[in-house]
């Protein structure tokens, strides 16, 4: 879960890392007065949970009460990159020596968490790349102890109390991102200014999602929302989609994310339904929609699923197409997906439809799709024969 | 010969008294699975399919031995879990729990490394080595059906791709000398370049097929190791190309996910082409293009 730049800094303030100072709008008509208490030159940044906000003209230096009104009501009306303005952060404006990078993350090839530092305000997409990037690799047992963190940074040639400084900052980072469970926090730019003070101009961190339950006290501790955003607004059938996943926990039968095409996929597992929605736009069909199901779902969910999939407009056929499935059940999938069917009104002997699904209790499904007249395909062809079959037969229909 | 296991490896199952977990100790043990206990903390004393189970590893190792473990606990019990296998000379851990916060996941394969335990996951749906022994769930109730012995290594980011390479080999004569799933995860205990040399050194494995997805830096670091060190026939698909249009979306596995120039298919497969790779577009042809080099 993403936080937005302002409760990145609640957080810091609370781990005592310098932090300009600042003021939080949320209401356009607080502009001006919270303007007035920071002074200017300061500072306007939008808060939305997007990257690259200083490059398309989300962050900016404002001189005076009318350049402020302007950039308020602009973004508090459109929204920014897409999404809407949660609020708009006023800071500061900072005297401005040198800008650094640093961050933790995760590195996934040492298997550790990694400080990662570079001079100068830099992409985030270029970091990984960049090589003047200095990193250490931390040992969870050990931590980032102060020693560590000012070997590292005086091998980066910070001298004095610049250096204290800098390691007192690394390793109050790196104890917030183990006690929040982040799997990123970056400090980007930290900023150096002309009377040797640093200040963390910006905040980003993640927390694992797969922590969030944990977390729950430190969440409400400091007033964090838990969300869960996408890089777009879900649509509405995404939304649909979540809450039909939701419906039990047996199993996995959503997310769904939306296209523009007009064949319904039910398709699974992870790595398969990659797989085959490369394979039906390799053939030229057209996929309405991605989505997974695994993990033996109940007939209900598959049900609910096939329904809500089949009540796109324009929608002219379903493919059905797993791997070999190992702990889902064929027989429970052919009888949801036929029950949803059923429930829109589709002949499934009629309407253009393929089955590929074989595995576990795969005799009883193939009987069932038998039954409903339903072509189907078992494990001695591939997912992609399969994928081929609805694409071509949906050629013809046309 | 295979890798990591085989027919006299003893396993030993963590969380054996789970409703999935003893099916799958029960499929395990008809495949010829050696499952020598099971470990259920307050349960000891049970038998599930006729297995002991006892309340802690270090008890179940002392009692019946063990030289793997299959943990399937729920997910904020499973760095203990993994971390009391280790402490019980357990030197192979199967992790199949999913959702595992990141920073136990560190901590328990920081762990591991440190004592020379080897982890596989988490969110692995484990290995086979076929008609040798299963460590996980892989071919599900029926995996004779799906695999079969033979000269060909699977690395795989997807449980479910790992039976559906094996079964299109398989139905075309080719068999597997063992196949790895490495789990879906970002941080996973074992990755390419972890076995690639195991299978290098295996002299049942004449060529290794690998199922690579977007995201990360795991395939651009197999890429320079197959380049530089690895001298076997190497085969490559990839699922979900078109997610490398879609920067900052993540579909199905917790790792799959490209920013913009970084962990992109296309540079992947850049990389595996220039490492001598075959990379082919349509996994069906893979049975063709492995018994044109075997």
């Amino acid at each position: 879960m993403r936080l937005y730049e302002f409760e990145g800094k609640r957080l810091f303030k609370e781990w005592g890392l310098p932090v300009p100072d600042g003021e939080l709008v949320e209401r356009e008509e607080d502009l001006l007065e919270k303007g007035k208490k920071i002074g200017f030159p300061l500072v306007a940044k939008v808060q939305v949970l997007k990257g690259g906000r200083g490059r398309a003209g989300g962050v900016k230096v404002i001189n005076d009460e009318n350049e402020l009104l302007d950039f308020g009501k602009k973004f508090f009306k459109e929204g920014f990159l897409g999404r809407p303005t949660r609020a708009i952060l006023l800071e500061k404006k900072l005297d401005v020596e040198k800008e650094f990078y640093l961050g933790i993350t995760i590195d996934e090839l040492a298997k550790r968490n990694c400080l990662l530092f570079t001079e100068g305000g830099v992409d985030v997409e270029e970091i990984a790349k960049s090589g003047r990037v200095l990193r250490l690799h931390i040992d969870p047992f050990t931590g980032l102890k102060s020693f560590l963190a000012k070997g590292f940074f005086a091998k980066a040639d910070f001298k004095g109390k610049t250096l204290l400084d800098i390691s007192d900052i690394a390793v109050k980072l790196y104890d917030l991102y183990i006690k929040m469970d982040a799997t990123m926090a970056e400090i980007n730019p930290l900023i150096l200014t002309k009377e040797k003070k640093f200040f963390c101009a910006d905040s980003r961190i993640e927390i694992d999602d797969d922590a969030l339950t944990r977390q729950k006290g430190n969440l409400e501790k400091f007033n964090l929302p838990v969300r869960e955003e996408k890089e777009r607004e879900p649509t509405e059938l995404e939304i649909k989609a979540r809450e039909i996943d939701q419906l039990d926990h047996r199993g996995v039968a959503g997310r769904v994310v939306e296209f523009d095409g007009d064949i319904a996929l039910i398709i699974g597992g992870g790595g398969a339904s990659l797989t085959v929605f490369d394979a039906i736009l390799r053939y030229g069909g057209k996929p309405a929609n991605y989505c997974e199901i695994g993990g033996n779902p109940t007939v209900k969910k598959v049900q609910k699923l096939t329904e809500l999939l089949l009540s796109k407009k324009g929608i002219k056929g379903v493919a059905v197409i797993t791997n070999v499935l190992s702990n889902t059940r064929v027989d429970l999938v052919a009888r949801g997906v036929i029950k949803g069917m059923l429930a829109k009104g589709i002949d499934p002997s009629k309407f253009p439809v393929v089955f590929r699904v074989p595995g576990s209790w795969e005799e009883e499904g193939f009987k069932i799709l038998e039954k409903y007249g339903i072509k189907y395909f078992t494990r001695e062809q591939t997912m992609d024969e399969a994928a081929k079959y609805i694409v071509e037969l949906l050629k013809k229909e046309a | 010969m295979a890798i990591l296991a085989d027919r006299n490896t003893r396993v030993i199952i963590q969380g054996i008294t789970g409703r999935e977990a003893a099916t799958m100790s029960q499929e395990m043990l008809a495949y010829g699975t050696k499952v020598v206990a099971g470990v259920t903390p307050g349960k000891g004393g049970q038998k599930v399919h006729g297995i002991p189970v006892f309340d802690t590893m270090i008890e179940a190792v002392e009692k019946c031995g063990g030289d793997a473990s299959v943990v399937s606990v729920p997910p904020l019990f499973a760095k203990d879990a993994v971390m009391e296998a280790v402490e019980a000379g357990i030197k192979l851990i199967i992790v199949l729990t999913e959702r595992i916060p990141k920073s136990d996941v560190i901590e328990m394969l920081a762990y591991a490394e440190s004592k020379g335990a080897r982890i596989i996951g988490p969110n692995s749906p484990g290995i086979i080595c076929p008609e040798e022994t299963r460590l996980g769930y892989l071919g599900g109730s029926n995996p004779q059906k799906a695999y079969k012995k033979g000269p060909v290594g699977i690395i795989s980011r997807s449980g479910g791709m790992c039976t559906e390479l094996a079964n299109i080999l398989t139905r075309q004569g080719i068999g597997q000398s063992t196949v790895v799933g490495i789990g879906g995860d970002p941080v996973v205990g074992t990755i390419y370049t972890d076995l690639l040399p195991l299978f290098q050194e295996d002299e049942e494995t004449q060529a290794v097929v690998l199922f690579c997805e977007p995201g990360g830096k795991k395939e651009e670091a197999a890429a320079e190791y197959i380049k530089e060190k690895f001298t076997k026939k190497v085969v490559v698909f990839f699922g979900g190309r078109f997610v490398d249009k879609m920067p900052g979306m993540r579909f199905g596995h917790a790792s799959v996910i490209v920013r913009p120039g970084y962990g992109t298919t296309e540079e992947k497969i850049k990389l595996f082409k220039s490492a001598g790779c075959i990379v082919v577009e349509n996994y069906s042809e893979i049975p063709r293009v492995l018994k044109e080099v075997l």
